[in-house]
């Protein structure tokens, strides 16, 4: 990464960057301390840990929502400043975050209506989305009238607007139960097979980290350092389905990430919760 | 809603009529002399001077306001004075929404303005209207350039937008920071400045908020108004109309009511045009409706 002739560009590369948060009296707390990361394009990658490893931390300095104290950011090369203006990423957080005077259809295109795209190439756009997650009939509607499930998925719909080559979702499914949260990782995988864009899924759930990720990346609280990082070859994400939540090596790789942010072994790995 | 429209006129109507009622079977069940104990008048008396009839009260509203052949009905001189009075208000509604919205926006931007602006926005409406009034006034009337002058109705209207601005500029303030973080992270990822992030985001979050805040406004500059109209001395309004008519309460006691009924007639057009602007922002407040 020296060498600056590298032809392959990183997607995120995060340089031994470290994140103080300082409080009232002084009283500071570490939330991220000397972590470093790289995401390759097309490639997905979660970050699980406890509460307060400082994983969305992570995720708001890669989106540029907020500023380490030490270390660098870069973006396809660029600063995670100069990624923001360029609109290099598309984000979800775990409120879909939907505006309620819009419609669904409305919500897709702001991105775009912000950015200054003609009506035309908006509606177009946004028409091709909603019907990337299956929402064709419900364009017209707003999102007092959705549930949960379906707000989410227009959320994801808006992050892929402008067809960005990085996407940070920051638990997008956290707040949905749980049938409906399976149906979604199908679907999120399906989109990023089609779309090819690179990843950080910031997530709680074992088994949704394992089942949607290249590599899942698991972090200790106080300081929020990175444990480890576990590859998950489970094939190609377009080979991925549901079948693959019944298979050995799915099982194997859940037992090997809880292994991971116990610490050690549990007694009985094989007992995969779902969540 | 088209369904309930109905049901709700309805109750209102029947709202009214119980307290015209209830008016009435004061008058008819009361003691003439009121109801007194230990010296001090609990109840009022229930005579046909202190409480006319409902009947007398527009069998005077239809006759002529004086004696004098000249006279119109009482009906159209009330009239007149509550459309003057409505047109005072509403310049007075209109300038204390304009500098309402200003002062808010100046605040919503600047951290420093609010609190340098915000206890002096307090503050100001606890001045007594009676106060102001002379000062306005007199200040008013050393402004003169070109064929420009100050006149009496126009310190009325500034008085009415004084009591005006204050229910906006608090609740739009409000409003304006009522967005999510979510939602003001997402204007950042988007890359875009305060203004658009103004227009796109906190104006119509702030909508739930801004349409109370306009229906207060509205009726503060009615009272405004009114009560201005009288500290200043305005002739031709519906403040001046009260006072003069309750001067003639001893021997025409029908004869207040008129102005009283036409003030409430005001407010209630000032109340009805805020209804109208909340009917067209009806998408904006779709949120409240939301689990």
């Amino acid at each position: 990464m020296t060498t600056a002739a590298t032809p392959v560009q990183h997607a995120v590369e995060v340089n031994d960057i470290s994140r103080v948060f300082t409080g009232r009296k002084g009283a500071s707390v570490t939330a991220l301390d000397a972590v470093n990361l790289t995401v390759a394009p097309g490639e997905f990658v979660s970050l699980i840990g406890p509460s307060g490893c400082g994983k969305s931390t992570l995720l708001r300095l890669i989106a540029d929502l907020d500023t380490p104290t030490s270390g660098s950011i870069e973006v396809f090369g660029k600063t995670a400043r100069q990624a923001r203006i360029d609109q290099d990423y598309g984000i979800a957080f775990q409120q879909a975050g939907l505006l309620p005077w819009r419609t669904v259809a409305g919500n897709i295109e702001l991105p775009l209506e912000l950015h200054g795209a003609d009506k035309a190439a908006r509606r177009e756009r946004a028409a091709e989305l909603i019907e990337l997650v299956g929402l064709t009939d419900f364009a017209a509607h707003y999102p007092d009238q959705l549930s949960g499930g379906m707000q989410q998925r227009v959320a994801i719909a808006r992050s892929l607007a402008e067809s960005p080559s990085l996407l940070l979702m920051d638990e997008p499914f956290g707040a949905l139960d749980e049938m409906t949260r399976e149906r979604m990782q199908n679907e999120l995988v399906r989109i990023c097979a089609e779309t090819g864009a690179a990843v950080v899924f910031v997530t709680h759930s074992i088994p949704e980290a394992v089942f949607l990720s290249n590599r899942v990346v698991v972090m200790s609280p106080r300081p929020g350092r990175i444990r480890d990082v576990l590859s998950v070859n489970l094939g190609r994400m377009s080979d991925r389905g549901e079948n693959l939540r019944e298979e050995e090596g799915f099982f194997h790789s859940v037992s090997r990430v809880r292994e991971l942010l116990h610490g050690a072994a549990p007694t009985g790995a094989r007992g995969v919760e779902t969540r | 809603m088209t369904q309930r429209m109905p049901r709700r006129i309805l109750v209102g109507a029947l709202g009214v009529l119980a307290l015209a009622l209830l008016w009435e079977l004061y008058i008819f069940l009361g003691p003439a002399d009121g109801v007194v104990v230990g010296g001090l008048t609990v109840l009022p008396r229930a005579s046909e001077m202190a409480m006319p009839h409902l009947w007398v009260m527009l069998e005077r509203a239809l006759d002529p306001v004086t004696g004098s052949a000249s006279a119109v009905p009482m009906w159209q001189a009330v009239l007149a004075a509550s459309l003057f009075t409505l047109g005072i208000s509403a310049v007075g509604w209109i300038v204390g929404v304009t500098v309402g919205l200003a002062l808010a926006l100046l605040m919503q931007r600047f951290t420093l303005a609010e609190s340098a602006i915000l206890p002096w926005i307090i503050l100001s409406q606890t001045v007594p209207l009676i106060a102001l009034a002379p000062l306005v006034r007199r200040w008013g009337a050393q402004i003169e350039f070109g064929a420009f002058s100050w006149e009496n109705w126009m310190s009325v209207a500034l008085i009415a937008s004084y009591l005006a601005f204050f229910p906006v500029s608090i609740g739009a303030l409000k409003g304006l920071g009522s967005p999510d973080a979510n939602h003001v992270d997402l204007m950042r990822c988007y890359a875009v400045g305060w203004w658009k992030t103004l227009w796109r985001l906190r104006l119509p979050a702030s909508v739930g908020y801004l349409l109370p805040a306009l229906r207060l406004a509205a009726a503060s500059a009615v009272i405004g108004s009114v009560v201005a109209e009288v500290s200043i001395g305005l002739r031709g309004g519906i403040g001046r109309l009260i006072v003069e008519y309750a001067g003639a309460a001893g021997s025409d006691p029908g004869k207040p009511w008129a102005p009283i009924f036409g003030s409430i007639l005001v407010g209630l057009v000032a109340a009805g045009f805020v209804g109208l602007i909340s009917l067209f922002l009806r998408r904006f407040r779709r949120g409240e409706v939301a689990a």
